[in-house]
């Protein structure tokens, strides 16, 4: 990064130098920052969670029973709430923010895309716990009188797991994984949106005008020309809503219906790992099994949010390359 | 530029020397310190204000639920620390701690059941518990029906609520179904977070409260304080003499009357399940903790007599907040266990 003698400042050049050093210097401290703060949390997790996984082993992950009385602790029900509710906000947030994402960058009026755009962006800025309010006071009510009785009648022809999966038949009671899946869809909405719009805007403009010039419609454009160019983003922008998904918190504790055992139907109450160590933690003493286990719960979903990450990482860079 | 600089460092320096100052001379004021239980929270504060009205010691007591309170009092952080169960004998001894109740609370159990007016509603403790462990799932259970053949219970689901964090009001919900519902104890057992084996978790005691209002066919324990303040349908239940009762403060009292204080390890008297003819069988107290070799002892004083004075000027603020003061014959033992507490052989109670 040497400046050519002639582009050099004719005054001060010794001290521009010295204060491109330090610049320098502090802009490599602010990245290393970061990389030590997120390995020592890292370390700190797992170090504070080892108790745990040196108690039940494998088992930790497996289990099925999260017992305080009897300190018996397995983390497979938070684990699949969380993956749960996670996966199916993402069904329920992932048209409609390509569709909001696509209605924006293509079909909107050029008016209205400002406020659109605001709009969604704000959605972004409302705290998760007025989520979480709104949720248990408003939508959970809501669902329990009229979507939930309307789920169970409309899909009651899908066969059970019998003692297992009940998918749509249970007693409406508000809360529990689809609302919670509700309330995440909602939350994860403004950052799919925005991801989509970003890359569909990024699409050049000369293979768009080149399927318009052929006589191709916007759906045919749409289809043919843009999702192929820009899949991987498009993926990208998917996972970046996952991992948000993932650790919510204090929204989901007001809806999830806070449930620590396996689900027995899409609409039972059930309990994600964020959910679990915000609720148990204030009481957990330092240097119990108790403690070790909401830190190891950290632990996973620290790895399991870093996972998704990276492959939203990955499947944004191959796009680049290519 | 530089000057400029100067006088903003020197600005700063300022305002934190003053904040620090300030910060100084709240802690001189603040005389007594106390953490925990969340459930006496309420009381202890508006009693500390009346206290300090009254020319005695300021109270700061932080509700940062009784595990914290517990772990404060060991590291001797505070002058006191408050826990809703007793703390286990073996742990007190260990940790040099007394152990004292100071005021008794109530869990009621509330009910939404459409059509039915739910303080008509009975149930014995072990049927409750049979509803939280999922053994009995509809209100017209035939065990419900025999219970309550005065009333038409509508055939839906019901749906037990539970507080999601971990509480001293679960615990004691937990005791008593333990100790009247051999299934309960059986799947369940008690604690301050369980693992519940059917219905829904709410946070704190607006959650559930709130979750039982919004499902048709729940059912859940809260506070009698939130109770009485909302307004909330609490059933009937029967208590240690089989009898049927509504919650009420002199049910309450009852109990406490009832309970064998003189006998009990470290003060921690069972309220729960009382013979009476008005006892409420979901009783209990919530537990102070003090050092019993204080490094400070004027410290331990100044809590002792901010406690003997709430027992002796506290019952307007307890009942105006819905909590129940100990019977005059239990302050007295407490005040008993007070005058073992000594400071070089000398006594620390009654205080100079």
């Amino acid at each position: 990064m040497t400046t050519p003698a002639a582009h050099r400042p004719l005054i001060g050049a010794r001290r521009m130098h010295l204060g491109d050093t330090t610049f320098r210097i502090s802009l490599f401290a602010a990245g290393a920052l970061v990389i030590i703060v997120l390995f020592s949390i890292l370390a700190i997790m797992f170090a504070g969670g080892k108790l745990a996984f040196d108690t039940f082993g494998l088992g930790f992950i497996t289990g099925t029973e999260w017992n305080p009385v009897t300190q018996i602790y397995g983390a497979l029900p938070a684990i699949t709430g969380t993956l749960m509710t996670a996966i199916l906000a993402l069904l329920i947030a992932w048209p409609i923010g390509f569709g909001i994402a696509f209605f924006l960058t293509e079909t909107c009026p050029v008016k209205l895309r400002g406020p659109l755009g605001v709009a969604v962006e704000l959605l972004a800025a409302i705290p998760s716990i007025v989520y979480g309010m709104w949720g248990f006071f408003v939508l959970a009510p809501f669902m329990a009188e009229y979507v939930q009785p309307w789920l169970t009648s409309t899909f009651i022809w899908i066969p059970p797991i019998p003692d297992t999966f009940y998918w749509f038949t249970a007693p409406p009671i508000g809360v529990g994984l689809i609302t919670a899946s509700l309330i995440l869809a909602i939350m994860i909405l403004p950052f799919i949106a925005a991801t989509t719009r970003d890359v569909l805007l990024s699409t050049p403009q000369l293979l768009k005008d080149g399927a318009y010039a052929m006589g191709a419609t916007r759906w045919e454009a749409l289809t043919g020309v843009v999702i192929p160019a820009v899949r991987g983003s498009l993926f990208g922008a998917v996972f970046l809503g996952l991992g948000r998904a993932l650790g919510e918190t204090m929204a989901v504790v007001f809806v999830i219906g806070n449930a620590i055992r396996m689900p027995d139907s899409l609409m039972a109450p059930s309990a994600t790992i964020a959910s679990v160590v915000a609720n148990s933690f204030p009481e957990a003493e330092p240097g119990t099994l108790d403690l070790a286990v909401l830190l190891a719960l950290g632990f996973i979903l620290f790895v399991v949010s870093f996972g998704v990450l990276a492959i939203a990482r990955l499947l944004l860079r191959q796009e680049r390359m290519s | 530029m530089l000057n400029l600089f100067a006088r903003r460092i020197s600005g700063a320096i300022g305002l934190v020397a003053a904040l620090l100052a300030l910060a100084a001379g709240q802690a001189a004021a603040q005389d007594i310190t106390g953490a925990g239980a969340t459930f006496p929270a309420p009381i202890y504060s508006s009693w500390g204000e009346d206290y300090a009205k009254a020319g005695g010691a300021r109270l700061n007591y932080q509700a940062l639920g009784s595990g914290a309170g517990v772990t404060q009092i060991i590291n001797r952080t505070v002058d006191f620390g408050a826990s809703d169960s007793p703390v286990a004998t073996e742990r007190l001894q260990k940790e040099q701690l007394l152990q004292f109740p100071a005021v008794i609370g109530a869990v009621v159990v509330v009910v939404n059941v459409p059509g039915v007016d739910g303080t008509k509603i009975r149930l014995t403790g072990d049927l409750l518990g049979e509803i939280y462990v999922g053994r009995v799932r509809l209100w017209n259970d035939a065990k419900i029906v025999a219970l309550n053949p005065h009333l038409k219970m509508p055939g839906i689901p019901i749906s037990p609520a539970y507080r999601a964090d971990s509480s001293g009001t679960t615990s004691i919900f937990t005791k008593y179904l333990a100790s009247v519902s051999p299934i309960f104890k059986e799947r369940t057992g008690a604690g301050n977070s369980v693992a519940w084996r059917t219905g829904l978790g709410a946070p704190g005691n607006a959650g559930v409260a709130a979750a039982v209002k919004n499902i048709k066919g729940g059912i859940g324990y809260v506070e009698f304080a939130y109770a009485a303040e909302n307004g909330m349908q609490a059933l009937q239940l029967s208590n240690g003499s089989g009898k049927f009762v509504s919650p009420s403060v002199s049910g309450f009292m009852d109990a406490a009357a009832h309970a064998d204080w003189a006998n009990a390890k470290d003060m921690a008297a069972s309220m729960l399940n009382m013979p009476g003819d008005t006892s409420w069988p979901i009783v209990s107290a919530t537990y102070i903790l003090v050092p019993r070799n204080p490094k400070d002892p004027a410290r331990t004083v100044r809590v002792l007599k901010y406690i003997d004075w709430s027992f002796r000027n506290g019952a307007a603020t307890a009942d105006r907040l819905h909590y129940i003061m100990l019977p005059p014959e239990v302050q007295d033992v407490v005040r008993q266990q007070w005058a073992t507490l000594t400071d070089r052989g000398t006594p620390l109670w009654p205080a100079k």
